[in-house]
């Protein structure tokens, strides 16, 4: 019997109670206080009184720290109008709280299919808020993205992801601008398969995403593995050049790649493995 | 999607607040806030039509087993059984009973 709980298992809330210092837990706009969608009870779809994102201040090793988790199990972690401006505000916060002395860390639990849909431009608008407000406070603290699945992290919020100083994923997670339904729709069965899971995962599944250096580590699913790989990120601090600063070095082999032939793992691991190695 | 009230007489007064699961596939997120009085109040949202007379039998049988505590609930409904409505309801007032 392994002598770790899954991490996996866990909704948003859990997830950030135990990513924080034992009992120091205390979340901001609680289900409580019942801010929700204004937009779905109108497109006749059932609100969660936290609008599926929890904030939650607390402690890290002491130091003052903010979680921000998404709870994948609601209208599939997506990004309306008030969980977007909740994740928003919460980075900017802690970069405000930053620049005024208070060292306040960052962690993002990201289970999401990026913008929701019945939100369309309110929920991009809130994703772009968040990307510059990652960017912003990174110059700080390292910002410390955990993709544990069973969601994973695809659309808008894939390149927030991106933006983080490290990426924590486990092998059940999946990372990738489209999600793989969508690819199979504008590109056809014949180039990418939705229903084939094994193949799916060899493309943007966490072993192939670690191997290929997208991500700094690959956890088993396990509550104090996650800990242990955020703990190793913090003590990083922030990384003297971040992966999207690089940009040039991903858009050179982007260029240089032969799309004419059937694109798979092995190819991807040639493509930007090296950075891994 | 429909919107239900329902409101039983309680037995007990508790304090504090719970909550319980989330609104996902066949499952739901329950709020109680425990008041003082003897009423327990039950706003529900739910994406099944038709389910009044399943919530109000669940209620009251829920009434006549156990021992109702008096506050206001909150129920967001995403398809969940009686079984794991039941489940969750249970959760939140055993919350606030240990409180």
């Amino acid at each position: 019997m392994r002598n770790d709980s899954s991490f996996i298992e866990l909704k948003a809330r859990e997830r950030a109670r135990l990513l924080l210092d034992d009992g120091s837990f205390r979340e901001l706009l609680d289900p409580f206080e019942g801010i929700v969608s204004p937009w779905l009870e109108a497109q006749g779809i059932v609100v969660q009184s936290d609008d599926g994102m929890v904030v939650a201040k607390g402690t890290i090793n002491g130091g003052p720290a903010v979680v921000i988790a998404i709870e994948g199990a609601f209208q599939g972690g997506s990004m309306g109008e008030v969980s977007g401006a909740k994740m928003a505000a919460a980075l900017e916060l802690a970069a405000e709280d930053n620049r005024n002395g208070i060292p306040t860390q960052a962690v993002l639990c990201l289970e999401t299919g990026g913008v929701r849909l019945q939100e369309a431009n309110l929920g991009l608008a809130a994703i772009a808020d968040i990307h510059a407000a990652i960017v912003d406070l990174r110059r700080y603290t390292p910002v410390i993205g955990v993709v544990a699945g069973t969601v994973g992290c695809f659309g808008g919020m894939s390149i927030a992801a991106a933006l983080c100083s490290y990426l924590i994923v486990t092998r059940e997670a999946r990372l990738g601008l489209n999600g793989p339904q969508v690819i199979e729709q504008e590109a056809g069965i014949d180039e990418y398969d939705s229903r084939n899971r094994p193949f799916i995962w060899s493309m943007t599944g966490g072993e192939v995403r670690y191997q290929s250096g997208l991500v700094e580590a690959l956890v088993g699913d396990g509550v104090n593995a996650v800990k242990q790989a955020v703990n190793d990120a913090i003590a990083k601090g922030v990384p003297a050049q971040h992966r999207t600063d690089n940009y040039a070095w991903y858009l050179e082999r982007l260029s240089n790649f032969d799309t004419s032939k059937q694109a798979d793992a092995e190819q991807i691991k040639q493509l930007f493995g090296e950075k891994r190695a | 999607m429909e919107h239900i009230t329902l409101s039983f007489p309680a037995t007990r007064t508790v304090s504090g607040k719970a909550l319980a699961g989330v609104v996902g596939s066949g499952d739901m997120e329950v709020l109680f806030t425990a008041t003082q009085g003897d009423t327990l109040t039950i706003a529900i949202t739910t994406s099944v039509d038709n389910s009044e007379q399943r919530w109000q039998a669940l209620f009251s049988r829920l009434v006549e087993l156990t021992s109702i505590p008096a506050g206001q609930m909150q129920i967001h409904d995403f398809g969940a059984t009686p079984g794991v409505a039941r489940i969750r309801i249970e959760q939140v007032f055993e919350e606030v009973s240990h409180a």
